[in-house]
């Protein structure tokens, strides 16, 4: 028996959150306090310990220190486990290669072996700068149910708003045939929200593959 | 896993009277580095299990000591980890349970505000490696009521009578021999391992404090064969039962082989206290043979067959054999032990010999100086 995790959620936390001027102006938009006793990364941070999930990753770039500071070891979060619990991921220098993260796949990519010593079978992805409440093992169990590589979770906009987000255009089944970033002329009111839920294997082949082609980041 | 673990860390000190005198059996130090709970918690946390009460009765100082926050068993958690519960007496009625049944009486508090939907019951006197996720699974498969765990075994040498099942199609258990005399076959013997919904003990605990029935195997188990679906797992791995200060020598022993220090190590940790001794030191005397040695320890002599805890001090010139010394103890210069279970914290003086034999033991307690 080799110890291993179901599901490992990898949160992206590194974004600089320009759009909130001057909250961001010296700390990392998931480090923005909220609702009073909050701040915003409570909300996925909670959200996977009452899923379930206890291997956390967190990605940060843009003005670390606070956020890793309110971090810590993760014990307000149930968090400071001793195989799993949450670990801050910051970009760092290689052998071979240093870089900042180049976006998100980027970012996922070079923590990848952080993602595989725990042998997952799913790796959820998240923003670190999202306010909601989701149980995401009901995401997972879907997952599985429709045998997919790959589930993103949406959620109904407007009509009018819907030409500011990135749609999703499914079939019936529920099936993505199309994703359209911020379309002119929306077909479907589905946007994605930022939720990514992988089979660990194809993820692994995917961003291998993607990390190769110099045009994507 | 949805479940809860319950760890009855008194109920056999009976078992072995010498070694329990100052501690619970759950706190028995055994092979090496360990301490006899460690075994059952640590199967609890490598089956998922993440919330754990520990029923005491009497003497569980050192059981607080070792299990302590729950920390190394990564069960120091904001909600569940571990709990120790200690004996629960009424206002007026100032006196210990006796019994499994009321100790679980005792308990009412913790199974109701737990909500896990099964609970994992075990005892401290099996030394085992086994996975509860997998005996759950087999349990929700056979629509089971309650599962007991079992292993087809002789009667250890010393062991006279243990609670056995007579199985039938499909290993529902149609009979239970209650402290059933051993004979020289195999039988299948109870391991005290119990899997059952939370919401059925809990039934069982309250009807039990109403019609005033105390004894679970006797008046819960055996006499409801028929109303309950009842079956037995089997446990095939390495197993030693603690039923008399004999099977701890021997089972203490048995750890030496390989095929057994396999199965019950293996590839899967078994937690414990953590005491950051430093690395033992073998002196350029020294001499060992097929043995365990824990950290933290000096070694000028020679040691053969025997386990060794942390922080033990051999002197040259010394021979151990056949022995289990726990830890701190000192031993002086040309001192000779053979088939000794020394306690902790004791000391032997220069140029003394004890012996004892392989089917009979001697026993040094804790602190002596000889």
């Amino acid at each position: 028996m080799i110890r291993k995790k179901k599901c490992v959620a990898m949160l992206l936390a590194g974004g600089q959150g320009s759009r909130l001027f001057a909250l961001t102006n010296n700390i990392a938009k998931p480090a923005v306090s909220f609702g009073g006793k909050y701040r915003i990364i409570d909300f996925p941070l909670s959200n996977c310990v009452n899923s379930g999930i206890d291997t956390v990753g967190v990605l940060t770039q843009y003005q670390p220190l606070v956020l890793n500071d309110y971090i810590g070891n993760g014990q307000p979060w149930d968090l400071d486990r001793s195989f799993g619990g949450v670990h801050i991921l910051s970009p760092y220098q290689g052998k071979t290669s240093s870089d900042w993260y180049k976006g998100t796949a980027n970012a996922i990519y070079q923590n990848i072996h952080f993602i595989k010593q725990f042998n997952p079978d799913f790796v959820l992805i998240l923003s670190g700068d999202h306010i909601y409440k989701m149980n995401y093992s009901q995401m997972i169990n879907y997952h599985i149910l429709n045998n997919a590589d790959c589930t993103i979770a949406a959620i109904n906009v407007k009509k009018e708003d819907a030409s500011r987000f990135g749609i999703l255009n499914t079939k019936d089944d529920g099936t993505i045939y199309e994703f359209e970033e911020k379309p002119k002329n929306p077909k479907s009111t589905l946007a994605s929200m930022g939720i990514y839920v992988f089979s660990a294997e194809k993820l692994y082949k995917y961003l291998e593959e993607d990390n190769l082609d110099a045009s994507s980041c | 896993m949805k479940a809860v673990g319950i760890i009855f860390s008194n109920i056999h000190d009976n078992n072995v009277p010498e070694l329990a005198r100052i501690r619970t059996l759950g706190s028995i130090p055994f092979g090496g580095r360990y301490r006899l709970i460690d075994f059952p918690l640590s199967n609890m946390v490598n089956s998922g299990i993440d919330t754990v009460g520990i029923i005491t009765k009497n003497n569980y100082q050192s059981l607080m000591d070792h299990v302590g926050s729950g920390k190394d068993w990564d069960l120091a958690r904001k909600d569940g980890g571990v709990i120790l519960l200690p004996p629960y007496g009424e206002l007026n009625n100032n006196t210990l349970y006796n019994t499994r049944l009321e100790a679980l009486k005792g308990i009412t508090n913790f199974l109701f505000r737990a909500d896990e939907d099964y609970v994992v019951m075990t005892d401290c006197d099996a030394v085992l490696r086994i996975n509860y996720a997998e005996i759950l699974e087999y349990h929700v498969r056979n629509h089971a009521d309650i599962t007991l765990v079992y292993k087809k075994r002789k009667a250890a040498p010393g062991e006279l009578n243990e609670t056995t099942f007579d199985l039938g199609k499909n290993n529902r258990i149609i009979g239970v021999n209650y402290k059933k005399e051993l004979g020289s076959e195999e039988e299948n013997i109870f391991t005290n391992i119990f899997i059952m919904k939370r919401t059925l003990l809990q039934n069982i605990v309250m009807d039990s404090i109403s019609h005033n029935k105390n004894h679970f195997m006797a008046e819960v188990i055996a006499s409801n064969l028929k109303s309950l679906n009842i079956y037995g797992y089997e446990h095939k791995g390495f197993y030693a039962g603690i039923s008399s200060f004999q099977a701890y020598y021997d089972s203490n022993l048995a750890l030496l082989d390989e095929k057994n220090r396999h199965e019950l190590f293996g590839d899967r940790s078994v937690f414990t206290k953590i005491r950051d001794s430093a690395p033992t030191k073998y002196g350029n005397s020294s001499l060992i043979k097929n043995s365990f040695i824990a950290d933290g320890c000096e070694i000028y002599g020679e040691v053969e067959n025997s386990i060794i805890f942390r922080n033990v001090k051999v002197g040259r010139g010394t021979k151990i054999k056949n022995s289990i010394v726990m830890q701190d103890t000192v031993l002086g210069e040309n001192c000779t032990i053979d088939c000794i279970v020394v306690d902790k914290n004791v000391t032997i003086t220069d140029r003394k010999t004890l012996s004892g034999s392989s089917n009979h033991p001697f026993y040094l307690g804790k602190g002596i100086m000889i």
